[in-house]
Order: C-alpha cells, then sequence, then structure tokens
C-alpha cells in the first residue's frame, strides 16, 4: 500500500486476485474485514475509546493431500502471500484431515463492500451514559463498564467456485456498579447486554438494575464455604455450558481424553447427562443469534478443518432430552470416528421448557444464593471437566422468597457436565451476555438453573 | 542477525508520523503518538508427531493516540500511509472531542525525557522465522516422537508459537524509538489413557522466553533430560495416591511458583487495577494506593522487583509505548509494598502520593489496533544470596509437598483468593520425596500465602518462568512476560483434593 492514495481494494476483488494467483491443486482464501468502535469508563468517567479497522487474508493451498496457509493483513503483495501458502503445502507431509475443498455456488451481493461501523453508533447511549455518569456521581456511587460494537464482514472464495459473504454485528454494554467509587469495599455489581444493532438497549434501564442489586447490598451477611442451594443467573450458565461446548471435540473425546469419552473406549453420546426435557443447541439462522452460516478455519485443530471452509452450518442439537446426541465433527473426525457431521456453530442455547423467570425462581426459594455471575474460569481437572473459578459482582443471599442481603464472594469448583446432572429446576431461558467469555463469545440464550448444592470451596475476601 | 527487519523499515515510517503528528496538532491536539507495527507471528502444532497445523500471519498497521482539551481519542488502521495517518489523526481527534462530554478527569502526561531517534533490539541468536519451517516439524516430531516410543503415553500434542514484534514510534514531544523482539514458546503434552478409563497428562515445564530458534536446539534448557524422563513422570503420577486434604508444608519450585508471583503480586500491583480503572473487567486490587510503604504483603523474606530489562525476559524492551525507557524498581522491599507498574497519566495523576512524577515505562499495546495500557514488567521474587538449594527446602520439611509445573490457575476479582494445581506433586516425609501425589491443588488468599513465606532460596534454583497470554483491558489484550524466582519455602498452605471437590 505504501504511497498508494486510493482506496485499498475491496474484500471479493481480494479474494478473486488471490485465487486467479493461485497454481495449487486448490485454493481457498479469507477475507475479513473488521470495523469496530469501543468506549471504556471507570468511576463515572471515560477512560478509553477508540475506532478501528482490521483486515485479515488467509490464503489456503492444497497440493495433493497437503495443506500451506499464510495469513496478513496487508494486500500491497497478494502474489506473495499466494506463493508462501503454496510453497507451505509443497513443503508439508499430507494432511490428516485432507478431503475435498467444499464446492457450492456464488452468493448474491458476494461483491459487497465491508460493513463499517463508527464511533456515532453511540450517540444515543453515550449520552444515555453521561446522564447516568452524573446522577451517580451525586448518589456517590461508581459506575465502570465498556461499549463495544463491531461489524465483520467475511468473504470466502475457493478455487472449487464457491463464493460466500457474510456480516456479523456483535454488540454488547457491561456496566458495573460499585457502592462506592475506587478499587475496594463496598458491594459491586454487574448487568451485561448483547445486542446487534444497540436498537434493544437501554442504558437507563440496566443502570435502574445496578442500583436495584446495590440496594440489595445494603444488608452485609458473612457466610462460609459450603455447598449451597444456589440459582445460576443465565450469564454464569453461559459460561459454563460455554466451556463444555469448547471441551465437546469428537475426535479428542473418542481418544479417550475428555469428560466425554466412554470409559474403555468410545464416546458418551447417548449418555443421559441432563433432565428429561433439557435440549443443549446451536443454530445459526436463530434471529436474535444469528451467527456466519458456513465453516471458516484459517487453522485447523480437533474443532475445525481448513478443508472444511465454506461448509453449510444448520441447526444442530448437543443435548436433546437431556442426551447427549452429538459433538464436534469436523467432516475428516465425523469420517474418522463413523458421525454424523456436526462442525461447530457460533452460538450456544440450552432451553428446558421452563417458564419461570430468576425473579419467580427467587420467590419459590426457600434459603439459597442468588448469583450474578462467575468469573476466572479456568479448567481443574480435565477428565471430570472440574472448572475452578469466583463468584463476582453480588452474591446474594434469599429467605423465603427475598433476597435479603448481600454475601460474601466464593471460589467454586464444579463441572458443568456434572451440574446437569443434579439440576433441580430449570427457569425461562433467555439472553444473556456471558461475563467471562464475553472477548470471543457474546451470542447465548440460557434459563436460570436451581443447582440444591453448588460447591463453594472458600471464601474470597473480593468486594 | 538482531537488526531490525528491513520490512518494518521499508514502510514510510517518519514520513507517516510527522504527517498524523502534524495533522494531529493542526486539528486541536495537544499530545499525539503515532505507532506503526509489523508483527510476524507462526503457530506450529503437532498431533502424535504429525502435523495438525502451521499457521503464519504477518499484522501490518497504523495507530494514532491523541490528547484533546484533556480527553484521549483513537484510531488505527492497517493501512501505513502517509495520508492513513493524517485521515487516522483527524479520526482520532474527532473521536476524543466525541468523547469529551463524558470524560470528568483531565488527561495530563507525566513528562519524560525525549529520546530521539533510538533503536533497541532484543537479545537472541536466530531468527525463528529464518528457520526453514520444515526443521521446525522435524525437530517437533522428533521430540513427540521421543515420548511416543513408551508404552506409558498414548497421545502427544506439540506446540510452538512464535512471534516477531516489530514497533515504531513517534510523539509531539520528539521521541522517536524503533525497536524488535522476538520470542517463543514450544510446549508438549503427553497423555496416558487407562485401559479402563479414566487419562492423565504430563507437559514440559521449559517457559517461554524472549529467545530466538537457539532455545530449541541450544543447552539453555535441557530438553533431551526433559522428554526423557516425562514417560516415568506421567506413569508414576497415573499410580499415586490421591492426596489427604488439609495444611501442607509446600516448597514450591520456580516451574509452579512463577505463575503464583504473577496473579498475586504481578497483577495486584498494576496502579490502574488499585485506582479501579480494571473494575469492570480485570479486577481491582486489595494493595490500594493508600497503603503504599504500609502494606505488610508478606514474609519480611519478600524482596519483589519489577522491571523491563531482564535479557531474555518476556517484558523486556527499550522504551515502552510511551516513549518512556523502560527500568528496575523495587515492589516489595522486605515484605512491605513499596512500588506499583506506572504509566504516563497514572505517575503524573498521583504524582504526589508516588512520590515522583515520572512513568517507569510500563506502557504497552498488543497491536497496531489497540489503545496503550499499563502492562505488566517482569514481576519477580529475588533469591536469597546466600540461600538453601531445592533439596535443602526439602530437607527442612516433615510433612509435606514439593510442587514442580504449573497447570490450572484461578484468582479472584481483587487478588485475594487464589487456587493453582501443577504438573508434579511430590510427598515430602521427614525430609525426603517419597513419591508423587494426585489431584493437588493448593488455596489460600495472598497476604496470608506471603506471610507464611519461611525461606526463600538461593540463585542456584532461580529460573525465569512467564507467560504469552497475559489478559487484560477491553477490548482485550494480550501481553507476554516473565517472572524469576528461586524455590521457596511455605509453611502450612491449605491443600484440597480436585477428585473430592467433585464428588461428594
Amino acid at each position: 500500500m505504501t504511497g498508494l492514495t486510493s482506496d485499498p481494494p475491496s474484500g471479493a476483488e481480494l479474494v478473486e486476485r488471490a485465487l486467479s494467483a493461485s497454481r495449487a491443486d486448490g485454493c481457498v482464501v479469507l477475507v475479513e474485514q473488521s470495523s469496530s468502535a469501543n468506549l471504556r469508563w471507570a468511576g463515572n468517567t471515560l477512560t478509553t475509546n477508540g475506532v478501528t479497522q482490521g483486515r485479515a487474508v488467509t490464503v489456503v493451498s492444497v497440493v495433493g493431500a497437503s495443506v500451506g496457509v499464510r495469513s496478513a493483513t496487508t494486500v500491497d503483495d497478494l502474489p506473495a502471500l499466494v506463493r508462501a501458502s503454496e510453497t507451505a503445502a509443497r513443503e508439508a507431509e499430507p494432511a490428516e484431515d485432507a478431503g475435498p475443498l467444499v464446492e457450492g455456488p456464488a452468493d448474491g451481493g458476494f461483491t459487497d463492500p465491508a460493513a463499517q461501523t463508527s464511533a456515532s453508533v453511540f450517540s444515543r447511549v453515550a449520552a444515555e451514559l453521561g446522564d447516568r455518569f452524573r446522577a451517580a456521581g451525586s448518589d456517590g456511587l461508581g459506575l465502570y463498564g465498556y461499549a463495544s460494537h463491531e461489524l465483520s464482514t467475511t468473504w470466502l472464495g475457493s478455487s472449487t467456485g464457491l463464493r460466500r459473504r457474510h456480516v456479523q454485528p456483535n454488540g454488547y454494554l457491561e456496566l458495573t456498579g460499585k457502592s462506592r467509587p475506587g478499587a475496594s469495599g463496598g458491594g459491586s455489581t454487574w448487568v451485561g447486554q448483547h445486542t446487534r444493532d444497540w436498537s434493544d438497549l437501554s442504558v437507563t434501564a440496566l443502570d435502574a438494575e445496578v442500583r436495584r442489586r446495590l440496594a440489595w447490598g445494603a444488608r452485609q451477611v458473612e457466610l462460609p464455604a459450603g455447598r449451597y442451594e444456589t440459582l445460576l443467573p443465565p450469564s454464569a450458565v453461559a459460561d459454563l455450558m460455554g466451556y463444555a461446548y469448547w471441551t465437546a471435540a469428537g475426535r479428542d473425546a473418542a481418544e479417550g481424553r475428555t469428560v466425554f469419552s466412554r470409559p474403555g473406549g468410545g464416546t458418551r453420546v447417548g449418555d443421559q447427562l441432563g433432565p428429561a426435557g433439557l435440549r443443549l443447541s446451536s443454530d445459526p439462522y436463530d434471529p436474535p443469534l444469528a451467527t456466519r452460516p458456513f465453516s471458516v478455519a484459517s487453522a485447523s485443530s480437533s474443532m475445525t478443518s481448513v478443508f472444511d471452509n465454506g461448509l453449510p452450518l444448520g441447526a444442530t442439537d448437543w443435548l436433546v432430552d437431556g442426551r447427549l446426541t452429538a459433538l464436534v465433527q469436523t467432516r475428516a473426525s465425523a469420517r474418522e470416528t463413523g458421525s454424523p457431521v456436526t462442525p461447530y456453530v457460533d452460538n450456544l442455547t440450552l432451553d428446558g421448557g421452563g417458564t419461570a423467570t430468576t425473579d419467580e425462581m427467587v420467590a419459590a426459594t426457600g434459603r439459597g444464593l442468588l448469583l450474578t455471575c462467575l468469573w476466572y474460569i479456568r479448567e481443574v481437572d480435565p477428565e471430570t471437566l472440574l472448572l475452578t473459578g469466583l463468584t463476582r459482582d453480588g452474591v446474594y443471599l434469599v429467605e423465603d422468597g427475598e433476597v435479603v442481603g448481600a454475601v460474601n464472594n466464593f471460589r467454586w469448583n464444579e463441572s458443568p457436565v456434572a451440574l446437569l446432572g443434579r439440576l433441580a429446576e430449570v427457569g425461562r431461558t433467555s439472553r444473556c451476555l456471558p461475563r467471562e467469555w464475553s472477548d470471543d463469545f457474546t451470542r447465548a440464550r440460557m434459563p436460570t438453573l436451581r443447582v440444591p448444592d453448588f460447591n463453594m470451596s472458600s471464601v474470597s475476601q473480593a468486594s | 542477525m538482531r537488526a531490525v527487519e528491513p520490512e518494518l523499515l521499508a514502510l514510510p515510517l517518519r514520513e507517516a508520523a510527522a504527517a498524523g503528528l502534524q495533522a494531529a496538532r493542526d486539528a486541536g491536539a495537544s499530545h499525539a503518538d503515532v505507532r506503526v507495527e509489523r508483527l510476524r507471528g507462526q503457530d506450529l502444532t503437532l498431533r502424535n508427531a504429525r502435523l495438525e497445523r502451521l499457521s503464519d500471519a504477518v499484522t501490518t498497521g497504523l495507530a494514532v493516540r491523541v490528547v484533546v482539551d484533556g480527553t484521549w481519542g483513537f484510531a488505527s488502521s492497517p493501512d501505513v500511509t502517509v495520508a492513513e495517518a493524517v485521515r487516522l489523526a483527524r479520526q482520532a481527534v474527532e473521536v476524543a472531542r466525541t468523547s469529551r462530554p463524558l470524560n470528568a478527569e483531565p488527561v495530563e502526561l507525566a513528562d519524560e525525557p525525549v529520546h530521539d531517534d533510538v533503536t533497541w533490539v532484543s537479545a537472541y541468536e536466530v531468527d525463528p522465522f529464518a528457520v526453514d519451517p520444515a526443521d521446525k516439524v522435524a525437530l517437533l516430531a522428533d521430540w513427540s516422537s521421543r515420548l511416543l516410543a513408551s508404552p506409558d503415553v498414548d497421545h502427544v500434542d506439540a506446540g510452538l508459537q512464535q512471534v516477531l514484534e516489530g514497533k515504531f514510534y513517534a510523539d509531539t514531544a520528539g521521541t522517536t524509538t524503533t525497536q524488535q523482539r522476538v520470542r517463543l514458546q514450544p510446549r508438549l503434552t503427553a497423555t496416558r489413557v487407562a485401559p479402563d478409563g479414566g487419562f492423565e497428562t504430563m507437559r514440559t515445564n521449559a517457559p517461554p522466553v524472549g529467545r530466538g530458534w537457539e532455545y530449541l536446539t541450544g543447552d539453555t534448557w535441557d530438553w533431551a533430560g526433559e522428554l526423557a524422563r516425562m514417560p516415568e513422570q506421567l506413569a508414576e503420577k497415573s499410580r499415586a495416591p490421591s492426596v489427604e486434604p488439609g495444611r501442607y508444608d509446600l516448597v514450591i519450585d520456580p516451574t509452579n511458583l512463577w505463575l503464583t508471583i504473577h496473579e498475586s503480586i504481578g497483577h495486584a500491583t498494576e496502579l490502574d487495577r488499585a485506582l479501579g480503572y480494571e473494575a469492570a473487567y480485570a479486577g481491582t486490587s486489595f494493595a490500594t494506593l493508600d497503603q503504599l510503604g504500609s502494606l505488610r504483603y508478606g514474609s519480611a523474606l519478600m524482596q519483589v522487583t519489577g522491571d523491563r530489562t531482564t535479557p531474555h525476559g518476556l517484558s523486556t524492551t527499550g522504551y515502552d509505548d510511551e516513549g518512556v525507557q523502560t527500568q528496575s524498581w523495587d515492589i516489595v522491599r522486605d515484605g512491605v509494598l513499596v512500588g506499583y507498574q506506572l504509566d504516563r497519566r497514572m505517575a503524573r495523576q498521583n504524582a504526589e502520593v508516588l512520590g515522583t512524577a515520572r512513568s517507569n515505562g510500563c506502557a504497552f499495546a498488543d497491536s497496531p489496533a489497540h489503545v496503550p495500557v499499563q502492562r505488566m514488567a517482569n514481576v519477580s521474587l529475588q533469591p536469597a544470596p546466600d540461600g538453601p538449594s531445592t533439596d535443602e527446602l526439602i530437607s527442612g520439611v516433615d510433612r509435606g509437598i514439593y510442587i514442580v509445573g504449573d497447570k490450572s490457575w484461578s484468582i479472584d476479582m481483587q487478588r485475594y483468593n487464589f487456587q493453582f494445581t501443577g504438573q508434579r506433586f511430590y510427598e515430602i516425609r521427614d525430609g525426603r520425596l517419597v513419591g508423587q501425589l494426585r489431584d493437588v491443588a493448593y488455596q489460600a488468599t495472598t497476604t496470608d500465602f506471603w506471610a507464611s513465606l519461611e525461606a526463600v532460596g538461593g540463585p542456584q534454583s532461580y529460573l525465569l518462568g512467564g507467560a504469552l497470554n497475559c489478559g487484560k483491558a477491553q477490548p482485550g489484550q494480550v501481553a507476554a512476560v516473565s517472572h524469576g524466582c528461586p524455590t521457596s519455602l511455605f509453611r502450612g498452605v491449605s491443600v484440597l483434593n480436585t477428585a473430592q471437590e467433585q464428588t461428594r
């Protein structure tokens, strides 16, 4: 681009240029162009902000059964990028996941330009935030948080004639409230919401929920470690189920090295993991959670294959009636394990047919804990998928159907897979923002779960 | 070797910077900086000695950051041209003006000496990007095969991450820096699947380092020895008895302790956390600014430094992403909190309490698309000059556990409560190792844990550990950082049995 003053070529044009430069047996070109804007605030004032353009061009060259992949953000020497991926393919041994490239038609609108956002997407949100900052300041509260909006355009073209284009909108806002500004002390709570276009998001409404929760903290209750009846709200459930989903590679399970492996050989597909009526699924065409309806992979792993680039995705059930029905399978792992092809889809819904809202579940609780969200979730034992983590930003004590105070935080140790077998109640499923994983995972719909004996392993002094 | 890559120097660095800085000034910026980056990354993974992925990516970009009327503005793009620098400067100013109504605390930056056109390159011998990928695959396949040759190993996952970070920076004060850093991390994990179900893993403990390809071929790390021992260690771990939960004296190897330092000291002494800037994401810190000079962090044996200057350290660089020359300073002295990790804005804003108005050079952005934030220095526990060896520490324990290698880690949002596991846990009885244990996790509160530090090892066990994947900020940024420490002894730490945590 050095010295060039005209606009860079469009994504579709880059795909065609790279494909026409290819001399490999097969070639897939991926172009991803992102446009994003963000605002970040702490202690009732802005901290950082930015608007960003991003681009990545990935060339997958296939020579025989070998594959070479190269990526770059610059587009001034596309033929060199193509040559480099071909050289890599020629030098590589045959790929274990080698297979025919995906064929298919060309999407209408393939040559449309990249979608663009700008800082102005936050105009209304910023005005509301400014108002809430002033209100928080005069009420002695502190607001902290982040708003992000991104439009990411993907073009995928292959030597087999496939041409796909997709625009992924992704936005979310997180609002943390503290009963007094600063690093420590006092109560803290959190709300977060995913949005595609900001029309459905009200900072004023989120702030009202923050204030409702901070008011619950007027009474502080110290409780020891132990097993408690616990209401896990949708955000917490999403963080746990997301982890289980990312561990659900069919190949790893077949090799005996995940929680989904059957002792002695094979996988646990067919096992009853949760209660009847419980369904875990993904669907790229689910409107509020809509996501790219074809596979994209710039590298192979147990969850993905570069040979599957462009593979159409559809609605997939992972659990039906509480029974494990599928693991994540690429075409290669499906061949190897004799399973249906069930690729990864980038959204997740857990639904048990429940109708109770979280507030209604609170009202039906004799004594238990209501959580806000989970944090710092890490794998302790892959064999059981035992995870550890913390409660964060609000643990509330419920007695006789009412929240009666805020409790100290806890470190917990639990397995999301084992939890499914111990559910006392599944509430109404609703859209939510997974707190821990929202950098990469924002499209989720989960119920509040009542767990009779959630393992709070020790007390955390964090407040 | 050890010269800045020509591909970075071939970009119109100075022309774009001059145009961008001028455009920012013309649009009303009181401060502006321009950053151009060219990042090379190459990742290889092998599964059972066969190549699974070899991804190779180059990220190039241009960023302009401005202060306008006391408010930040930032804009970036992948296109490094003079015209783009001007466009981004104007866009950053516009972002600042749009954000101004939300800003209640005017941005002022610590004054720092001007560094006029300086170049810095990290210490390495062989640029990993100059090595034929086929040679890398061959070496990792050979190492994998050595492990697979054992009947106790069913699967081997091997990986090699490599980064070459080229960075150019210029600001309106006149500082101009050009820098290049190299880092890499080779890692192998062996898995044993029991015939009747269940599995166990063992991973290499070789840390990621700021070195080149010579790390894999030279004698900095005993690869041959580690790989030769792993199958038997894995087999022993698979047969080992499950730990009885309770309080134990822990002798913690640097391959494990570095991560505990990272989480419980490194993050807790980042001033942006202590001030609450990360309250909504990465978290805050119990080590608040009002306790500087008085907080009893732990035992008086604790001497903890921060630095961005240690050779081969992952956070080591010549100048930070605000043009500040890097340095070394005390964070905990004789067990008391005495220092924080700073950037220019926080240093200026808190000069009175800090007792200095100078930054210590901890600003870092992980890509041209991201704004610099305060990121971690190499935070290290200094060895006792005549301190004991690992064997001597073990010999002083009646009932304890010697912990080697890091694995699972988690700490709360204020850096109090943590839980760590490891690769290997050796039971200590009457001053001797008697064999491995399984299912061990240690849990503590930061200040209790460091108060239980009874002996700090000597220089003979000192090792620079570290991570490539430390996360912070929104949008999320990843930074690499090293932590040095010797083997050390902690008395009466709570140990859980992770299998019992799962079942009831």
